[in-house]
């Protein structure tokens, strides 16, 4: 193969790029086939890290010129208050546009009701799907990645959805070199994941080398908390503590976003980021695993809820 | 080797390799693959416990460790792997994403997939059975998508008693084969993926060799190749145009270098046009730079203002590939519904598509003995054949041999989207395999 000549053994080969540059291009590419070839995409936005280095990829690959996309929150009601002011400083910061679909407005109209355990993760489903009908939304990004989980790891890039958001693992179309096929019926849509290749760790590299801002929840601090099944959450008005679970003050921060009920605190001391990238890779949990309630429900939790269309 | 915890400053200055593995189960695929996971510090605790707890469910005793790549609930259901499971781990000296490719279902597909954007391959053999079928239609897949680099891991040493004659005769047969077929390197490496022999630590039952163990040779095969040395290529996925009070001129096309090197300065051809021009610069999300790379993410801003859109290639104006409607190439069908002769199809080449009607079949492939079926009249699930497709536009095609990500496209059903086959075009093997030609020569089409 002629094209294949390899840097001569002791060279430095001036074209190297890291891992990271690497991951950072690729996401890049993403971003920008899908603008190339959709009407009307739109960025899950939920204000963690994952969403938030999304994001940061779409202002760099279409800069000198604003994201041409829109971004979409669903809020569970039960959403970390610094979050949603990071969430609404970033907009406002950007220029952006926020739709949010709210699962407090279906509940308080009786579209949906309260689950008995209180958890409002597998609720977005419907709110999410109904907000991409309402746009017409024909590709919608998030922030998932294939080491998050085992039937996330399944995941194409581009990954087609029905006109009821269900992904069918078995009609997933195959996906190879860099093509990436968006076609779609109208009413479907394609959710594309720009940063599946990336780690927790990786994640949390870039971050640091782009000096991007992050909600402080995910430092260290001080928070009142009680345990509920081997996790610390947080006490609030969404329901917690029950009456057998006492609350008392720990230094804690989160390692992944979410809804109130369901994302538990790590103890930690990581008030940095160079103290929390340290911890990640000493953890010897996955970050679901430790923070997730609602994955450990069952060996397929994660793809039952991506079957019906979550995120 | 590895370190269970590394430095943020070890970890930024690492490398990304992205590999195969091919391979049955009885090979020892998955213990080879849970054993690089596992002794690299990539499985986790809590993973560790879901696997031993489902494993117990099901009345095994020791954990299944390919229940950790096993993530659909059909495949833990019926003891199969369905689909292309992406792994990730890390050594002090590179990230690694594995595509794990299963043994037995819808096989050539995704192999296929999966070497797609391999820059290695992990080729397994039983060192009892040595070289079979399915080795040799593994090394034909790795040879036809152009992988530089094939590992042959000859397991289960230890069942050998560790011969060295068992290794070196099955290494030979192997390197010949392959190397037969235009594969550019052949690493054969002995190895217990039970034992843990050569996998990530050295053996102490193989005095007799000298190599690299598996993980040290992922860690130091070359991952960039001479740049200097490709036919350069910009595909345009996008025109950025900001018209704002800031940039009110600003122009860029925006893209990811399929091949090679640019400069600003460099005289440069846009096709399918011709039109010629120069780079007046080159911008890294937002900053500028003299020269960038594959495969950097970019834009290009042109000297000349001449119209440029999606789909449109830029390449040296002293290298430009050929422009053609008619593309000759081999395919590997991906989808359950065939294709036919006579079919009007959707192909994607690059960030172009294009309407295309498949003209001819003219012959079909096994994998296994390189056999060749002319005119088959059409290809279903799993065939590799030879297509002849007449497009409705001219393509800026190269042949795969010399660009991997400009000499490859997929047909698409323009009725609901379906990908049914991916193509490389030109030529199928960098070297006319002698072993079967002596059945086909005789054969007037044959051309693999």
């Amino acid at each position: 193969m002629s094209t294949v000549a390899t840097v001569p053994e002791g060279t430095v080969n001036p074209y190297a790029l890291s891992h990271l540059d690497s991951l950072e291009s690729e996401a890049v590419h993403i971003f920008r086939e899908v603008a190339g070839e959709f009407e009307r995409p739109v960025i899950l936005f939920s204000g963690g890290k994952d969403s938030i280095v999304m994001l940061h990829l779409a202002l760099k690959a279409f800069a000198p010129a604003p994201v041409p996309f829109t971004l979409l929150h669903v809020d569970t009601g039960h959403n970390f208050p610094e979050v949603l002011e990071y969430r609404d400083r970033t907009v406002k910061k950007h220029g952006l546009r926020l739709h949010v679909a709210s699962v407090q407005e279906y509940i308080d109209a009786g579209k949906l009701r309260e689950r008995p355990d209180g958890t409002r993760n597998p609720l977005q489903t419907v709110p999410l799907t109904e907000a991409i009908q309402q746009h017409r939304f024909d590709a919608v990004f998030g922030g998932g990645r294939r080491d998050e989980e085992k039937a996330r790891a399944k995941e194409r890039v581009f990954s087609l959805r029905d006109e009821f958001s269900q992904w069918d693992p078995r009609r997933q179309r195959p996906e190879l070199w860099q093509l990436y096929n968006g076609r779609h019926a109208p009413g479907e849509h394609v959710r594309v994941f720009p940063i599946s290749n990336w780690t927790e760790l990786d994640v949390w590299q870039y971050i640091e080398r782009e000096g991007i801002e992050l909600p402080e929840i995910y430092f260290a601090h001080e928070r009142e908390v009680f345990d509920r099944n081997g996790m610390w959450l947080t006490a609030g008005h969404w329901g917690g503590p029950k009456e057998h679970e006492s609350t008392e003050t720990r230094l804690v921060r989160y390692r992944t976003v979410g809804d109130m009920s369901c994302t538990g605190a790590v103890d930690s001391d990581a008030t940095t980021l160079d103290a929390v990238i340290t911890e990640i890779a000493a953890s010897r949990l996955t970050e679901r695993g430790a923070t997730r309630a609602d994955d450990k429900m069952s060996e397929a939790a994660m793809e039952d809820r991506k079957r019906e269309g979550y995120f | 080797m590895t370190t269970p915890i590394l430095s943020a400053e070890q970890l930024s200055a690492t490398t990304l390799l992205r590999f195969a593995t091919a391979g049955s189960v009885d090979d020892g695929k998955s213990t080879l693959v849970g054993r690089l996971l596992h002794d690299s510090k990539s499985i986790l605790t809590d993973q560790l416990e879901a696997v031993e707890q489902a494993s117990l469910n099901r009345g095994q005793e020791a954990p299944d460790l390919a229940l950790l790549t096993d993530g659909l609930r059909a495949e833990r259901e019926q003891g199969i792997t369905i689909d292309v499971a992406y792994r990730y781990f890390a050594t002090a000296r590179r990230r690694f994403i594995l595509a794990d490719t299963p043994g037995h279902v819808q096989y050539t597909r995704n192999m296929v997939t999966g070497a797609s954007t391999a820059e290695l391959a992990v080729v397994l053999v039983d060192a009892r059975n040595g070289v079979v079928e399915q080795t040799r239609r593994h090394a034909a897949v790795a040879a036809l998508l152009r992988v530089p680099h094939v590992v042959l891991a000859v397991n289960k040493m230890d069942l050998v008693d560790y011969a060295e004659p068992v290794f070196a005769a099955i290494a030979e047969e192997f390197t010949a084969y392959a190397a037969s077929l235009g594969v550019p390197e052949i690493t054969a490496i002995p190895i217990s993926a039970l034992a843990g022999d050569n996998v990530v630590e050295p053996s102490a039952h193989m005095d007799w060799y000298g190599g690299p163990t598996v993980l040290e040779h992922l860690e130091t095969v070359p991952v960039s190749h001479d740049l200097t040395a490709c036919h350069a290529r910009f595909p345009v996925q996008y025109v950025i145009r900001p018209q704002s009070a800031e940039h009110p001129d600003y122009r860029g096309y925006a893209g990811q270098i399929a091949a090679g090197v640019f400069r600003v300065g460099e005289a440069v051809s846009v096709l399918p046009s011709g039109r010629t021009t120069t780079i007046a610069g080159i911008d890294a999300f937002g900053d500028s730079v003299d020269i960038a790379w594959a495969p950097q993410s970019v834009t290009i801003r042109l000297a000349d203002d001449i119209d440029i859109s999606r789909g449109d290639l830029i390449a040296p104006a002293d290298d430009s590939p050929a422009i053609t409607r008619d593309v000759e190439a081999t395919v590997c069908h991906v989808a359950d519904q065939p294709l036919s002769v006579g079919q009007r199809v959707l192909l994607k080449h690059t960030t172009r598509t294009v309407k295309a009607i498949v003209k001819d079949i003219p012959s079909r492939l096994t994998l296994d003995d390189l056999s060749q079926h002319p005119a088959p009249g059409q290809l279903v699930a799993n065939d590799i054949g030879r297509v002849v497709v007449r497009t409705a536009e001219p393509l800026a095609l190269d042949a795969y041999a010399d660009s991997r990500r400009t000499g490859s496209f997929l047909l698409i059903d323009p009725a609901d989207g379906t990908t049914l086959s991916a193509g490389m075009a030109g030529a199928s093997f960098a070297a006319v395999a002698e072993a079967a030609a002596g059945s086909a020569a005789d054969d007037a089409e044959w051309d693999f």
